[in-house]
């Protein structure tokens, strides 16, 4: 990793201790106060807008507040039943199980070692090929969501591209969006992510010193050696972090799901966000809604925790 | 250099929501200078301008009658399902709520209970139109369960059987049809797909995607020509395990199962609606279909995909019902009001709107422009209505048979539920016993064990 900067001195104050690593000298009083000024507006924006959310899905979750009806006017707490009513619901597990699938194999697989695999296989590349690849694979992350989303509904649906490519070589067309519902939505978030992880793996990979690489190269490590023992292992930190990131965005993904397949056909590709929408917004259940995406918090919150655990980013290489 | 910027990231989005928070768009809220304003709220797609035609020509004359006054039309582009949530989300903020909207009859009782709409019958009894204009069977549209008017009925509409004649030539059935029973429409149905086999047969709108749609031209005009119903209203409770309600999901899953409707994938489509108006009846690729009284508003020379020939190519039938009993033909109605929301800042400018958006002018030309069955008798007996249209008679006389959906408050998502069971059903993964098993439990567990009784 890059060496830390020389710690500046203050000015017309010489230093009573000799500056050692930054742990071990205690800070002037005040100074920590006056420097976390800058992070109250950051603060209270999250505060307005993520925990005040939480907090409110939370507490809504606990009511039986509705779009429309009585319910909607006077909403009463109801304590657990939304969540028991969550557990006996037959489409519940389905969500839950179609979420995870969509999670391991668009983000955690697809996304991820796509991501890892374009990055360096382009930094060694001419840099005519590097940029050409970058414009192609970015070109998708830039694109709006909906955009995106259209994008692939195009491509996938019965009269799209793929159809008729396929139509080329000659094959039958085929009901993509109907037949597999799930493939297509777990490419469609692949194709549109792995910018996302390539971007970050290029930075990674930046970093890595060469003479580290070179040395390694001298000691006879071939090209799988050199990047499990040695590349893999120090950018460690930015796969946590990717990981992380990856897993919270492809958790919340909505748009791309409803406008190829809305959920369906018959719940098919229904992961927990379309679930908790055509819950809240499709029948009106607002309060049972919010329980489901108080479910979704935990398990981002889940992979958080695990993410940082298991790989334990911060840990200096 | 490294400062400023660490300040820049945290107060850009400040900045933004400053820009953004303080501009709320047209809020029906209070004004605080000079003149007023009144916004409305309404629904329109590429295929169903009709409403919005009605909205510019109010506010043309509104704004005449009253200089110092300005509508603002929020046309909301959506589907019908679409459009209702969004139209919730507005109601549920003073901020956001609309002060006139548009509003399906089914929701009146439950947004009136949610408190999102204004009493309007002390402005309906200075209304002189409403006692001599109005047919009194229709009003029943815009009563909230408390027994007070909450939206005043723009016109009604009824379902039946639209066929292809030029299809049903090809395929040598008898034109007009008179079709008897299902028997006879499945009957048909397979005929068409022998002479022509890239015709979508027969049609039946089923699935969630199709929203209210589903329910209603699909499921509601099956289950009414059985002995069964949704819901039993001198009892109120809601009717489970019924024979006519699998009699009906069987009528389903005979027509997608056995191939005598679209393809699945394709009826699931949320644009299948467009498509079949815009595309498949003209082209002459559907066979036959239950659909809507107003279907053929939009083939209209001014509508939104005009269709001269229109006339000479769709027949209309009654729909029968399952095996001909009485009265032989069925029918569903609906139809849809005009609303003023609860926090309207302006309540006599957003009533005196609807009044001239539903003045027998207003009301016939959209009542014709729409196909609508009129809820006015002046505009019914008009000959520029009875003219208009050479259906409008026959969807007209089909309120003699026709069914209301339950008026409770409970309806709107047990129709989901019914959509949900037809959607099972189609695709085949479940049996029409099966889904309708899920139906009835779904059914209890909302309305309670009290409020059901067993078919």
């Amino acid at each position: 990793m890059t060496t830390t900067p020389a710690r500046p001195l203050r000015e017309g104050r010489p230093p009573t201790v000799r500056p050692g690593p930054a742990s071990g000298r205690p800070a002037p009083p005040g100074r920590s106060v006056r420097r976390a000024i800058p992070l109250v507006p950051a603060v209270v924006l999250l505060l307005l807008f993520m925990l005040g959310p939480v907090l409110w899905s939370v507490w809504g979750s606990f009511t039986n507040a509705a779009l429309s009806g009585r319910a909607a006017s006077e909403p009463r707490f109801v304590g657990l039943d939304n969540y028991v009513a969550l557990l006996g619901d037959p489409d519940f597990p389905n969500a839950v199980w179609l979420t995870v699938v969509f999670l391991l194999v668009s983000a955690v697989i697809g996304q991820n070692f796509l991501g890892l695999g374009l990055a360096l296989l382009t930094a060694t590349a001419p840099k005519i090929v590097r940029s050409v690849v970058a414009t192609t694979v970015v070109t998708a992350w830039v694109l709006p969501e909906i955009v995106a989303a259209f994008a692939c509904y195009a491509f996938f649906s019965s009269d799209g591209t793929l159809n008729a490519l396929t139509g080329f070589v000659g094959l039958e067309p085929v009901e993509w969006l109907f037949a597999y519902p799930l493939a297509a939505v777990i490419l469609a978030n692949i194709w549109r992510g792995t910018a996302f992880s390539m971007m970050i793996y290029e930075a990674a990979l930046n970093d890595v010193a060469p003479e580290i690489t070179e040395a390694a190269v001298i000691d006879g490590a071939g090209g799988w050696k050199r990047l499990i023992f040695v590349t893999i292992p120090m950018i460690r930190n930015s796969i946590s972090t990717n990981l992380m990131l990856i897993t919270l965005q492809t958790l919340s993904v909505f748009t791309l799901i409803f406008v190829m397949t809305s959920g369906g056909p018959n719940q098919r590709s229904s992961t927990l966000p379309l679930f908790a929408y055509a819950e809240a917004f499709g029948l009106g259940k607002i309060g049972y809604g919010t329980a489901i995406a108080t479910v979704m918090l935990l398990i981002g919150a889940v992979f958080s925790f695990l993410y940082i655990r298991v790989l334990k980013p911060g840990d200096a290489t | 250099m490294r400062r400023s910027t660490l300040w820049a990231v945290p107060t850009i989005p400040l900045l933004i929501l400053g820009a953004t928070g303080c501009a709320p768009e047209g809020s029906g809220g209070g004004d605080s200078a000079g003149d007023e304003s009144i916004t409305v709220a309404y629904q329109t797609t590429a295929t169903y301008t009709q409403v919005d035609s009605l909205m510019k020509q109010a506010k043309e004359d509104f704004e005449a009658a009253n200089p110092d006054v300005t509508v603002e039309l929020e046309p909301i582009q959506a589907e019908e399902n679409d459009y209702a949530t969004k139209l919730a989300l507005m109601q549920r903020s003073p901020d956001t709520a609309p002060d006139v909207f548009y509003e399906d009859s089914f929701r009146v009782r439950p947004d009136a209970e949610a408190g999102y709409l204004l009493a309007l019958d002390e402005y309906l009894a200075e209304w002189e139109d409403w006692d001599t204009g109005f047919i009194d069977s229709a009003k029943q549209a815009g009563l909230g369960s408390d027994g007070q008017t909450y939206a005043v009925p723009m016109g009604t509409d009824t379902r039946a059987l639209w066929y292809n004649k030029v299809v049903f030539e090809q395929a040598g059935l008898p034109v007009p049809w008179e079709p008897k029973d299902w028997q006879d429409i499945l009957d048909a149905a397979a005929k068409v797909k022998a002479a022509i086999p890239d015709a979508i047969p027969f049609n039946i709108y089923s699935g969630t995607g199709m929203g209210e749609a589903a329910s209603m031209q699909g499921f509601e005009m099956l289950l009414y020509g059985t002995e069964d119903t949704l819901y039993d209203t001198d009892q109120g409770k809601w009717i489970v395990g019924s024979q006519g309600f699998k009699d009906s999901l069987q009528f389903v899953s005979d027509v997608y199962v056995g191939g005598l409707g679209p393809d699945v994938a394709t009826a699931l489509d949320s644009n299948y609606y467009q498509q079949l108006n815009g595309e498949g009846y003209p082209t002459n690729k559907v066979g036959a279909s239950i659909d809507g009284s107003w279907i053929a508003g939009s083939w209209l020379e001014d509508g939104p995909a005009p269709w001269p020939e229109w006339s000479d190519v769709m027949g209309v039938a009654p729909m029968p019902t399952q095996d001909g009993q009485e009265p032989g033909a069925t029918s569903m109605s609906g139809g849809w009001t005009l609303a003023v929301g609860s926090g309207s800042a302006n309540p006599d400018a957003a009533f005196d709107f609807i009044s001239t958006a539903l003045n027998k002018d207003n009301s016939l030309s959209y009542n014709v422009n729409a196909s609508q069955v009129p809820v006015r008798s002046d505009v019914a007996e008009d000959p520029a209505f009875t003219e208009s249209s050479p259906v409008s008679g026959f969807f007209s006389d089909l309120v003699e048979v026709t069914h209301y959906r339950p008026t409770t408050s409970d309806y709107a998502e047990i129709s989901g539920n019914i959509q949900q069971a037809m959607e099972a059903v189609m695709t085949g993964e479940q049996s029409v016993d099966e889904a309708a098993a899920a139906y009835d439990e779904a059914v209890t567990s909302l309305v309670g064990e009290d409020n059901v009784s067993r078919g």
